[in-house]
């Protein structure tokens, strides 16, 4: 059976770039540094960039290459089914995230549309929450489905199984080859025009203005460590996915140094493009950039529509542009995510492309409309937050602990990247994996349990922003926990009789 | 924008960009050798 593959390696940095340039680049890495010690933030963010991002790359794109398969196969062929149920665990977070993204993606939709006549009016926080969301219930309650988040959501499904549906090349490849560059021209327009605006050199003062002393603290140095993680699309599945498609002769660290290098370039540009909007809009209020800068869905949704409305001109196009390139970069992001249980399912019960994209991806699509409701917003801040926490982090804790401690396959990783690839991986491979790594993500990872068990949060329940225990159980531990539950169960079904013909072709 | 605030952007400019280009041109550069003792080969 013909393994599917990338036709050009510069179709894979694209699509590898794709994946990792997300929402999370433009909205939370500007607002971390900021919040870290600004300009100092850089140091402990490129040491984290070295020592874990890159590194734990360079691990995910060899064992894709090496192995040859979706994150369950690769896991499977290293480490039999003892390994297998670590991919599937990764597979089943990715499920989780791809069902919410795409609804975050279709509010950044609809809001491109919005932007034309800026129908968010005045006030962009009540026209965001009540009149868009419609957010009229309780934590924990549906209520209605918002047709207006519904409909572009459908788009937003239709548009990324369509790619998958294409396949590989003619599909993730060929998309991203038209979405990265137009996405990386709109931005640079963005932020081209956001620092010739009035007020913008106070915000990059604000962003880049250097506290050396915040390096100090251990804090800072698991924010940087935990930007790094998040924003690379380390421990999704993803890496090892689309790396599995790569030809025999492909170079391994070189493209994981492009992936990491070009996800810092954008997330860099972004922090320059936002903190040059908000240094504006702190001038036109007469207020400081500390009183305007957020992050998240506050700093899209509502603070950036009050920065366009308050631009001298062209108003409409800034917000087009602003939006367009948040669907882009999100889209880009979930076609990565939802590839992953497309390969997982395909190679597992040895069925079609055709038949994994239209399940596994229908299934994601019918079980997002639970983020089109009234409540979706809580529901999806929630599961946000402890699939990201519990899910990614875990799992890139389980993965270098297993694969470097437990399997000892770090020298026969390194010395396949090693044998086809320009830069030749050294010790310092094997000191960011197999001990840097699991101390800084075990540290964070104690720190959350911590946090959460002894429901430790400045809030009234002392939960996560204040969720009820009920809530907090059921819609954030369940939902984490789950992802573990079915990775468990997938590896203990039986693998599709041929699922050894799915090699590269030769 | 106070000089600290410029140098620290210009140093991040050059640490992060310059990786990219660093990254990139050297993808090219080893490509291109590739490319050229292949044809040598097939001569």
């Amino acid at each position: 059976m013909e393994r599917s593959q990338w036709g050009t390696r510069a179709g894979f940095i694209m699509a590898a770039v794709g994946s990792a340039v997300g929402l999370g680049n433009i909205w939370r890495f500007p607002y971390v540094a900021y919040e870290n010690g600004g300009g100092a933030f850089f140091i402990p963010y490129l040491f984290a960039l070295l020592t874990a991002g890159i590194p734990i790359l360079i691990l995910e794109f060899t064992i894709g290459h090496k192995y040859r398969g979706s994150a369950p196969l690769s896991f499977f062929r290293m480490g039999g089914r003892k390994l297998e149920w670590l991919g599937w665990w990764a597979v089943f977070v990715s499920f989780v995230i791809s069902v919410y993204y795409a609804v975050i993606i279709a509010w950044a939709m609809r809001y491109t549309i919005f932007s034309f006549n800026q129908a968010w009016g005045t006030d962009t926080q009540d026209f965001l929450f009540n009149e868009f969301l419609q957010l009229t219930v309780s934590p924990g309650q549906t209520g209605g489905i918002v047709w207006g988040v519904f409909i572009p959501l459908v788009l937003v499904w239709a548009i990324t199984l369509g790619i998958l549906l294409a396949g590989v090349k003619k599909g993730i490849e060929m998309a991203n080859r038209i979405f990265i560059p137009t996405l990386v021209i709109i931005f640079l327009a963005v932020v081209i025009r956001a620092i010739t605006l009035d007020g913008a050199l106070i915000g990059l003062e604000a962003f880049f203005q250097p506290d050396f002393t915040a390096i100090m603290n251990p804090s800072v140095w698991v924010a940087a460590y935990g930007h790094i993680f998040f924003s690379l699309s380390v421990a999704f599945a993803i890496m090892i996915t689309y790396s599995s498609y790569l030809p025999k002769k492909s170079d391994i660290t070189n493209n994981a140094f492009i992936t990491g290098f070009a996800n810092s370039s954008f997330e860099l540009l972004a922090g320059i493009g936002i903190f040059a909007a908000l240094g504006f809009m702190a001038t036109q209020q007469g207020v400081a950039v500390s009183e305007v800068a957020s992050a998240g869905v506050g700093l899209a949704f509502v603070v950036f529509p009050q920065i366009i409305n308050e631009f001298p001109s062209f108003n409409g196009l800034f917000g087009f542009l602003f939006f367009l390139s948040l669907t882009l970069a999100g889209l880009t992001s979930l076609m990565s995510i939802t590839e992953t249980y497309v390969a997982g399912f395909t190679e597992k019960f040895g069925i079609s492309r055709r038949k994994a994209v239209v399940f596994g991806g229908g299934l994601a699509a019918l079980i997002s409309i639970l983020f089109a409701t009234q409540g979706g917003l809580f529901f999806l801040d929630l599961a946000d937050y402890f699939i990201n926490q519990f899910g990614v982090a875990a799992v890139g804790l389980v993965e270098v602990v297993l694969v470097v401690w437990v399997f000892r396959k770090a020298d026969l990783l390194k010395a396949h990247a090693n044998e086809i690839s320009d830069i030749h991986l050294g010790a310092w491979w094997k000191v960011s994996l197999g001990i840097i790594t699991p101390i800084v993500l075990g540290y964070m990872m104690f720190g959350l349990l911590k946090m959460n068990i002894l429901q430790e949060f400045d809030t009234e329940t002392g939960n996560y922003e204040g969720y009820s225990n009920m809530f907090t159980l059921s819609g954030g531990v369940a939902v984490a926990s789950a992802a573990i539950v079915f990775g468990i169960l997938f590896s203990i079904a039986k693998w599709h009789k041929n699922q050894g013909e799915y090699d590269e072709r030769s | 924008m106070s000089a600290s605030s410029i140098v620290v952007m210009i140093i991040g400019m050059v640490l992060v960009w310059g990786g990219l280009a660093a990254s990139i041109f050297h993808a090219v550069s080893t490509g291109k050798k590739k490319r050229n003792s292949n044809a040598a080969n097939n001569l």
